[in-house]
Parts: C-alpha cells; sequence; structure tokens
C-alpha cells in the first residue's frame, strides 16, 4: 500500500441536513423583525439606540465570557444577538444605557455562562435579567412614565398596569383589533400583537420554535383569564385582553420557546406551556407584579427538566 | 445530500431509492493485478496459514488462516502476503495479497462438496461469497434462528444493490433459498422487499412482505418490528430473538453456487459519485477501491471522502488501496467541500434528535452523558441499548454533535467493560 492521498476519515452518518445553530438564531431574529420594525417607527431613534446597545452589549459581554473562560469565540452563532435583541424589544424606548448594560451582563453571565455557556442554562437568560432589572428598579418598568414625552392617539397608559390599579373599567378604550395593531404603549418589541403572531407562526412552520409550547402557551393564558372573566367580569378582564396585551405574545413564541429552558418531550411541552399561561394571568389577577409573563416562564424554567421526565418508553426498553 | 426542507415541522423525509425500471447492466470492474482478501474474524499473528508466499492459489480455493477466519480466493494467482490490516473500524484483521495470474484455473474441492451435500464444508466457503451469507449463526444452541429475512430492499439510502440483484437473480434466489432451507433446516423464510419488487419477489414462492420506502424502515430492527411484530428487546440482537436477516445479494450467492458449482466472486456494488449521480458495477471481491473508482470515472483528491456503505450507516476508508468486501454494498465519494463537518458545540436541546429517532430515545438527555464518558448511566437511566444505529440523530442535530460517534464508541466501551468484568471473574 503505497499511494497515500489523505482522505478525511470520519465517523457516519455522513450527511447532515443542513441546520446549524446560527441559522436558527438568525430566524429568529428575523421573526422578530416586524415586531421591531413597528417599535422603531413607533419610539423612532430612542428605539433604535436601546435595541442596537442592547445587541452590541450583548455580543460585546459574551466575548468577554469567552476570552475569560479561555473559550472559543462564540459570537457567531448569534446566540448572544437575539437575547440582547430580545431584551431590548422588553424594556420601553426610554430605558437608560446603564439599565441595558446591567441586563446583557446578567443575561449573559448569569443567564448563560455561569452555566457554561449555550444550551447549559436551565433560565432563559432574557428572563433572568429582566427579572433583576424589574426587581432592582421596578420605575424602569413603567411605562406610563417612560414615555411622558411621546404622544399618540391613543391612551398613553400601559394597559395591564391599568387593569391591574383601576379594574376592568380603566381598560374600556383598548379594544382587542387596537391591541393587535398595537395601539398601546410598553416595550419596544412587544406591543405590536399581529407583528408577533406573523413572526411566531414563521418560527412554528420552519420548525424553529415547538409549536406545543406556543399554542400551549396561549390556551393557558386564555382559559385561565376566561375563568376568571366569568367569575368576576367587573374586576377581572377577558382574555382576548390577556392575549394581547403585556408580554403575553412575545413569551409564547420568543421567551418560553428558548431551547435550552423548555422541555422537548411532547407531554411536557404541553403541561410546560400550558402552566405558563395559567401563572401568567394567576400572577396578573392575584399577585402582585403587574405582568406575570416573566416569572411565569422562570417558574416553569425551574420544573422544565421535571416535566421532561415524563417521555414515551423506548422501543424494546424492558420493564 | 438530502437537506432540511423550508417547512421544518415535519420528520426528515428520508426515502430510500428505487432502482431505475429499465435495469441498467453494470459496469464490469476490469480485474486487478493484485486483490486483497481481509479475514472476517481477528488478526492473529500465530495464525496458521495453510499457503505461503509465492504459493499458487487457485480460483475458489479456500485459505485456512485460523479456525472460523478463512478466506475464498476469488481469483487465481500468488499469494504475495498475509499481514495485518486494521480496518475503518479499528478491527485488527488479517489481510491477504494474491498477485493474479492471466489465466484462470478453478478449485474444484466446492464442486465436490455441493455434489456430495457436504453443507458443514459447503457453508464455509459461501462465508465469504458475494452478499456474505453467515451460516455459523444457525448452529449456536442457545439461539435457534426460527425465521430467515431475506432482504431485498436496500440497507441505506441511495443505494440499489440489493434491488438489482433481486430484479436480475430471481432464479438464483429461488434456488438459494431451496439450499438455504436445506442447510439450515429453517422453513420459515419471509421476502422483506420494497413496495416495487414484491411481484418479482413472489415468483419465488417466498411468503412476501413489503418494507416501508422511508428511512429507517430497512434496518433490522425495523424490519422486526414491523413486518414481523417482534420488538427486539433492548440490548438484544435479532437472533435472540429467532430471526437471521441475509441480504439478497447472499442468497443469490447460495443459489449460483449450487447451480454453477463454484463460489461466485462477483459482486455488485452502488458507486455513488461526487455529484450524487450512481453507477451499479460488478467487481470481483478484493480490488482495491481505486480500481473500482477508474472503471466509473471517479477521481478521489487528497481531502475526499470514501466511504464503504451507505451515507447513514458507512464506515470511512482511509485509503485508495482497501479492497471491495464480501459485503460492501456501495462506495460513496464526497467531494471535500461537501463534507459536513462536526462540531465542539454542547447540546442545545433543540430537541430535533429527539423527534428524528424511531425508537424515542431521549437524544438529548443520553448524549450529555455520552459526552462525560458516563455509559452505565446512559445506558440505565436513558435507553442506550435500545439505540438501533440509525444515525437520524446526527443528521439532525443542530449543534452538529457526533451523537452517533458517541453511542457506537458507548456500546464499544460498555462491551469491552463487559468481556474485563467476565474474565476477572
Ligand atoms: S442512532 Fe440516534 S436516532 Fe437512531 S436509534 Fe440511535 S439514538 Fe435513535
Ligand atoms: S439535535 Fe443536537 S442540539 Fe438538538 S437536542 Fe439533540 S443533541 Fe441537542
Amino acid at each position: 500500500m503505497t499511494n497515500r492521498k489523505k482522505f478525511i476519515v470520519s465517523h457516519a452518518p455522513f450527511w447532515h441536513d443542513g441546520s446549524q445553530i446560527s441559522a436558527r438564531s438568525y430566524h429568529m431574529m428575523i421573526a422578530a423583525l416586524p415586531a421591531v420594525l413597528f417599535g422603531l417607527i413607533q419610539y423612532g431613534v430612542p428605539a433604535l439606540a436601546v435595541l442596537a446597545f442592547s445587541v452590541a452589549t450583548a455580543m460585546l459581554w459574551e466575548l468577554v465570557m469567552n476570552y475569560l473562560m479561555k473559550r472559543p469565540v462564540s459570537i457567531g452563532d448569534g446566540n448572544a444577538a437575539l437575547i440582547g435583541l430580545l431584551l431590548g424589544m422588553m424594556v420601553p424606548a426610554t430605558t437608560p444605557w446603564w439599565a441595558i448594560l446591567m441586563g446583557t451582563f446578567v443575561a449573559i453571565l448569569l443567564g448563560k455562562h455561569v452555566y457554561g455557556g449555550i444550551g447549559g442554562n436551565p433560565f432563559n437568560p432574557v428572563l433572568i435579567a429582566l427579572a433583576v432589572l424589574m426587581l432592582s428598579w421596578a420605575d424602569l418598568f413603567d411605562f406610563a412614565e417612560a414615555y411622558r414625552n411621546y404622544e399618540f392617539d391613543f391612551a398613553m397608559v400601559y394597559p395591564i398596569a391599568m387593569l391591574k390599579y383601576y379594574g376592568v373599567s380603566a381598560i374600556s378604550s383598548f379594544d382587542t383589533g387596537a391591541l393587535m395593531m398595537g395601539k398601546q404603549i410598553g416595550g419596544i418589541g412587544a406591543t405590536f400583537g399581529l407583528g408577533l403572531i406573523i413572526g411566531g407562526i414563521y418560527l412554528i412552520i420552519r420548525g424553529i420554535i415547538r409549536w406545543e409550547i406556543a399554542i400551549s402557551f396561549l390556551v393557558g393564558v386564555f382559559v385561565t383569564a376566561l375563568l376568571f372573566n366569568m367569575a368576576d367580569s367587573a374586576k377581572y378582564a377577558g382574555p382576548m385582553f390577556h392575549l394581547f396585551a403585556g408580554y403575553t405574545l412575545i413569551g409564547a413564541f420568543f421567551l418560553a420557546t428558548e431551547d435550552s429552558s423548555s422541555p422537548v418531550n411532547f407531554i411536557p411541552m404541553l403541561i410546560y406551556g400550558a402552566g405558563a399561561g395559567i401563572m401568567t394571568v394567576l400572577i396578573r389577577n392575584i399577585g402582585v407584579f403587574v405582568d406575570g409573563v416573566v416569572f411565569a416562564i422562570l417558574l416553569m424554567n425551574l420544573v422544565s427538566p421535571l416535566l421532561d421526565k415524563i417521555r414515551p418508553k423506548a422501543i424494546g426498553k424492558v420493564a | 445530500m438530502i437537506k432540511r426542507t423550508f417547512i421544518g415541522l415535519a420528520k426528515p423525509r428520508l426515502e430510500y431509492d428505487v432502482i431505475d425500471e429499465t435495469l441498467p447492466a453494470p459496469v464490469k470492474v476490469p480485474k486487478s493485478k493484485k486483490v486483497t482478501l481481509l479475514s472476517y474474524g481477528p488478526w492473529d499473528p500465530n495464525c496458521v496459514v495453510n499457503v505461503k508466499n509465492g504459493d499458487k492459489v487457485k480460483t475458489g480455493q479456500k485459505i485456512a488462516l485460523n479456525t472460523g477466519n478463512d478466506v475464498v480466493s476469488p481469483v487465481t494467482g500468488t499469494v504475495s502476503s498475509v499481514s495485518e490490516f486494521t480496518d475503518g473500524k479499528g478491527q485488527k484483521r488479517a489481510a491477504v495479497s494474491i498477485d493474479v495470474a492471466d489465466v484462470e484455473e478453478i478449485d474444484e474441492n466446492f464442486a465436490s462438496f455441493t455434489k456430495g451435500q457436504d453443507f458443514n464444508q459447503v457453508k464455509l466457503y459461501l462465508a465469504y461469497a458475494p452478499g456474505k451469507p453467515e451460516f455459523s449463526i444457525f448452529s449456536d444452541a442457545d439461539k435457534p434462528i426460527k425465521t430467515v429475512v431475506i432482504c431485498g430492499a436496500d440497507s441505506d439510502l441511495m443505494l440499489v444493490t440489493r434491488q438489482y440483484v433481486l430484479k436480475s437473480g430471481i432464479e438464483d434466489i429461488k434456488q438459494g433459498i431451496k439450499m438455504l432451507k436445506k442447510i439450515t433446516g429453517v422453513q420459515n423464510v419471509i421476502m422483506a422487499v420494497p413496495q416495487h419488487l414484491s411481484q418479482t419477489a413472489a415468483s419465488t414462492g417466498a411468503q412476501v412482505k413489503v418494507i416501508d420506502a422511508q428511512y429507517p424502515a430497512a434496518n433490522p430492527f425495523m424490519i422486526c418490528k414491523d413486518i414481523l411484530g417482534q420488538v427486539v428487546p433492548a440490548g438484544k440482537s435479532c437472533e435472540d430473538i429467532g430471526v437471521h436477516m441475509m441480504s439478497a445479494e447472499a442468497v443469490a450467492s447460495i443459489g449460483k453456487a449450487f447451480s454453477l458449482g463454484k463460489v461466485p466472486s462477483e459482486k455488485i456494488v452502488t458507486v455513488i459519485r461526487k455529484d450524487e449521480t450512481k453507477a451499479l458495477v460488478s467487481v470481483t471481491i478484493g480490488t482495491p477501491v481505486k480500481d473500482v473508482l477508474k472503471a466509473v470515472n471517479v477521481i478521489a483528491n487528497e481531502g475526499d471522502r470514501i466511504v464503504f456503505g451507505g451515507p447513514f450507516t458507512g464506515t470511512a476508508a482511509y485509503s485508495e488501496d482497501q479492497p471491495i468486501e464480501a459485503d460492501a454494498d456501495a462506495l460513496i465519494v464526497q467531494d471535500s467541500d461537501d463534507i459536513p463537518l462536526v462540531s465542539d458545540y454542547p447540546c442545545i436541546n433543540c430537541g430535533e434528535c429527539v423527534r428524528a429517532c424511531p425508537v424515542n430515545i431521549p437524544v438529548n438527555m443520553l448524549v450529555r452523558l455520552l459526552e462525560n464518558a458516563m455509559y452505565e448511566e446512559a445506558q440505565n437511566q436513558y435507553d442506550l441499548d435500545s439505540c438501533i444505529e440509525c444515525g437520524l440523530c446526527s443528521y439532525v442535530c443542530v449543534a452538529r454533535m457526533p451523537i452517533f460517534q458517541y453511542i457506537r464508541l458507548a456500546k464499544h466501551e460498555l462491551a469491552r467493560m463487559n468481556t474485563v468484568e467476565a474474565t476477572n471473574d
């Protein structure tokens, strides 16, 4: 055996379907575009500044962590950029720079890298960051205050805050259609319901998020809100309001579906999604926080590994 | 290479290739100057060889290496070396090289055994025939074989070898089935074939079952489950439940051997070129890969990949000098630009593998343990033993982890640990 051309010797399978992590991240960002663009049009340059700064700092922290942990540079996979984008979409357009810097730091460090980086995080990094910001500087999320210098043709109040403090009568000016078309204030990329739904459907069709989680989350919200509403319609808003107000849609399509922190088996996904949906409305209706999405999903993140123990028996397995 | 479709909701639909109606005649690969025969059993430096360098061997002559480790020469020529050879799976085997002579002479021993119905001898010779008919399994008293399944569907995507043999050699198969029943005493012979070949298969008189067109339906474990309705318990083989699989080519070889009175030595191989066009070739067992490629005008360059077998289950070759073996149904040449590389990313828990796995293994969890060499935990908690080695999990993995490689390594390590324990007892 003399002739020695060197061939690649590797292990089967010799094909790959072409999917990759970076493509997943970028498709998530593409899916977020309608909602993001709407936010940019609505809130203008400050919104652009917030989003750009959020994405940039998230990537910067990722790079710093790669360096500190002596790991290969991983900003190319788009995950950090996606975390930055989603965080930016959840906060008001007037958020100060230091809060964003802090948020992305917490997301990348405490949300992701302390657990060993991508795939290791038990919680959604974006939500960890939001939770820290909400608990530390609750004023930042007083949207009505944040947008006091803006003037729009709809009520300049944060719908679910109004609901919380003034009851159903206070939100009568928000009909479903208006909410869906983004005629409400809120996070930069969290108010345009139609855009989020379009993005979500895109992600579901592409198989990038698991529809089971998104849909069961929405069903959970709907059914729980409906039950409350039926029990006391003067005190509790109807299900359509809960679906289109606050963080519900971005939570359903972009946050609850985060890969690492959610289950992968069918029944666990349904329980997980529905659980988060139910908790959301419970927190909104009887909890202390204005919006329940952040804590509801974090709570379900916690039980996700347990839920995933419910799985089909492997074929051939004895006993 | 089949890529993920735009709509990613559905499981990947990977269908086996169907051979053309027109049945192209295989390209005949010219006889090489030198063939190399690899033993099935492990290399033994002290193996008893009944030939020495420079000895003449005839076509069909058995070269005894040591018990159960013989090879049968497919050519007439002179033995030039018997040496150690490490195959693509890292196993050390014996390699017998023969310089091929111009004039062919046939060894008559086999013919006399077939005439004398000395089946014990016949079996030893046939083990080296195309398709690798295995008989040793039938003599294991602990695992009585009750059913033989003749597989006329190809074992992997892109291949058409078995389909071709079935279509073109139905008379041989008919004869093969008859002799198979006689030699083994097993009467329950089932032909498992793709839909379009069920008519053809039925003409053998054997019972015919149709295999689904979607990968991995032709995997032996899937055949047991879907066609025979018998699930192979985790960690067991088909033989453990009394089923033995034989390829259509193996059975055709048996038939041919009896009707011609010699061990067949020409093997059908599907060659898949870099542009994924196919060519069927007929090649003498032991022929080096480079001669096969030359016959179909394929040039393999440095950095390309050559694979014995199909895209999901094959083994990569490291040299063009490696020979075609009796069970090599396909030869794939992949251009260096088309080779998908694995990455060192961890699992991101996307769940694609879990959805792709045909036997419901929680691959996302399994791979976490395998990465950390926690093989026993993987076996106990996450169903490592249920894996039927289809490779789909690696194919769809978004993080491009070498999952399938981890799985095979884990099984190998566990088997090794078991042997060590057994010897220590
Ligand atoms: S190779 Fe992967 S997909 Fe196939 S059976 Fe094994 S674990 Fe499942
Ligand atoms: S496909 Fe790969 S990344 Fe996705 S869950 Fe399976 S092992 Fe993890």
